[in-house]
């Protein structure tokens, strides 16, 4: 399908919910939808018999420095086509509804999107750390994350090797 | 009520099982012999290979894309240079690219080879998991003859490969190809695909349905195990895999129902006999001479953009999507993994299964930790 008919008939089934549509490079569709459509956004994506985007490939999350935002890669069998739906966030309150109900494999993806980014799915069933260990002091993914000294008292820097000395006064190495 | 209540069990099952396939850890409830549940428990090989990108040269991230599958290290090195090379419009040598099919496709087998051994060896059939590991040892000399390395390949390189084919390697690789498609296969499955007992662990256990499949995002053998015709070597060929003849074999339910863990098994030895296929016409389509890398620019930075690019890896969709600000790092790169979309529904495959089934489902799906962990 080429991607002006496409284009025209997500504006005309999406309708207020997309705020921008643009081609990427590869062939893809880059949809960016306003939060509170989301949910109904990726509804019509799934079911909508014209469209077909029944395919969830990728999920991230992305922190922009002044703001986050998610990002779904899907994919329509029947058209063959790409789109990518982003969402941009409020960077102090990041919350986004989940979309476990349109996609039931998305659920790891929002937890690992959850772990390293700190951005809450509303809704999500069982929204708990994926990678990190539960007790992990922020969310590394995130642009100012300052990596902490300390892990349960233990240091966690490596000791330089190079530059230190034994009691005799003997470089390590 | 008979005074013996009975109760649920919970057991833990690694992170240092042997059918665990690296350090992976599942919470199950037991009820006697059955399951009610397993609950996987990742993230104990989390390197944060997501955030070190950010800090790197594009070029410097490339020996990073060996630790994402260390099994099929050129195929996430592939991956990485095809996103890349969308992103920043840079042309690939002709006889790069036939070189890159070969290699990649060289692992793929390699790659088999650890999955489909690795399930027989958690069913406990040792033998042919030694057998699997002789000719995967055939693929270690040839990649160490390529490119030096036995494990982490390091071969691709952003706008083309590092080395170009040593003196003899055609024969060599050639012989193997010939070796394994018209001996070892045969021979193989008469010593164990076509064994009843094999057959019986295998057939009609952990039966994965298209539409089931589909939900929980599996991707690559797993998802043509239940019978879906999707491959991206076929379906959104990147690179030259349009040049190639070969098949795209699925599961039919060969010894029980489509989607069970045979069919899942008996694929990847069908992808075997294909990769062959490929390796055979990309060693005689090679060109004699000419460029094996373009020359880039430098400093190397990638104009702006977003990109979603995704390619074929034994394990699956292996995507990377590439965010750049036009600098010389990434700006946030996000690893999509096979393994990790595998991992998904074993939660739900395992309800009412018996815990020795587990094993082969586990083994069945062919997951990598650091894959899913990255």
């Amino acid at each position: 399908m080429d991607p002006e008919k496409l284009i025209t008939i997500l504006t005309s089934r999406l309708g207020i919910a997309v705020q921008s549509m643009d081609a990427m490079k590869n062939d893809d569709l880059m949809i960016v939808v306003d939060k509170k459509h989301l949910i109904t956004a990726a509804g019509t994506l799934k079911n909508d018999p014209a469209l077909g985007f029944s395919t969830l490939m990728n999920h991230l999350g992305v922190d922009y420095g002044d703001s986050m935002a998610v990002i779904y890669n899907l994919y329509s069998p029947a058209l063959k086509q790409k789109v990518t739906v982003k969402v941009y966030l409020d960077r102090d309150n990041p919350e986004v509804p989940s979309l476990e109900r349109a996609f039931r494999g998305i659920d790891w993806f929002e937890r690992e999107t959850y772990d390293l980014f700190g951005i809450r799915f509303i809704g999500h069933g069982n929204l708990k750390r994926l990678l990190l260990p539960e007790d992990w002091d922020g969310h590394p993914l995130r642009k100012d994350y300052v990596y902490p000294a300390l892990y349960n008292g233990i240091e966690t820097a490596r000791i330089d090797m190079m530059n230190e000395t034994d009691e005799a006064g003997e470089p390590h190495v | 009520m008979s005074k013996y209540s009975s109760q649920e069990m919970v057991l833990n099952m690694g992170p240092h099982h042997p059918s665990t396939h690296g350090v992976l850890r599942f919470i199950l409830q037991t009820d006697g012999e059955m399951m009610v549940k397993a609950v996987p428990d990742v993230g104990f090989l989390h390197r944060g290979i997501e955030k070190i990108a950010e800090k790197l040269p594009w070029q410097g991230f490339m020996p990073y894309t060996d630790r994402v599958d260390y099994v099929a290290s050129v195929n996430c090195n592939l991956g990485y240079a095809v996103a890349v090379e969308k992103l920043a419009d840079i042309a690939v040598p002709e006889k790069a690219e036939y070189l890159r099919v070969i290699a990649a496709e060289l692992s793929r087998i390699g790659s088999h080879f650890i999955g489909f051994g690795a399930l027989l060896l958690d069913l406990g059939a040792v033998t042919p998991f030694v057998h699997a590991l002789r000719e995967r040892e055939t693929f270690n000399d040839l990649m160490e003859m390529l490119c030096g390395a036995r494990l982490t390949h390091n071969y691709v390189r952003i706008g083309g490969v590092s080395q170009d084919l040593p003196q003899g390697f055609k024969t060599k690789c050639r012989n193997f190809v010939d070796h394994l498609e018209h001996e070892f296969i045969d021979e193989f499955n008469d010593l164990i695909s076509y064994n009843t007992i094999l057959i019986n662990r295998l057939a009609n256990v952990g039966v994965i349905t298209a539409e089931e499949a589909n939900e929980y995002t599996l991707t690559g053998p797993n998802l043509r195990g239940s019978g879906v015709k999707f491959d991206l070597r076929k379906d959104e060929p990147y690179g030259i895999y349009d040049r190639f003849d070969f098949d795209v074999p699925v599961g039919t339910g060969k010894y029980g129902v489509p989607g069970d863990c045979y069919d899942r098994y008996w694929i990847r030895i069908e992808e075997v006999v294909q990769s062959c296929r490929i390796i055979r016409q990309a060693l005689y389509g090679l060109p004699g001479s000419g460029e094996i890398r373009t020359r880039l620019a430098k400093p190397f930075t990638v104009p702006a953009g977003e990109i979603y690019v995704r390619t074929e890896s034994p394990r699956g969709e292996l995507g990377y999507y590439l965010i750049s600000d036009g600098g010389k790092n990434p700006f946030r790169l996000k690893i999509r993994t096979g393994s990790f979309s595998s991992m998904t529904i074993i939660e739900h495959l395992s309800q009412g299964v018996m815990v020795a089934d587990l094993v082969a489902i586990i083994g069945s799906l062919d997951v990598v930790a650091p894959e899913i962990d990255r």
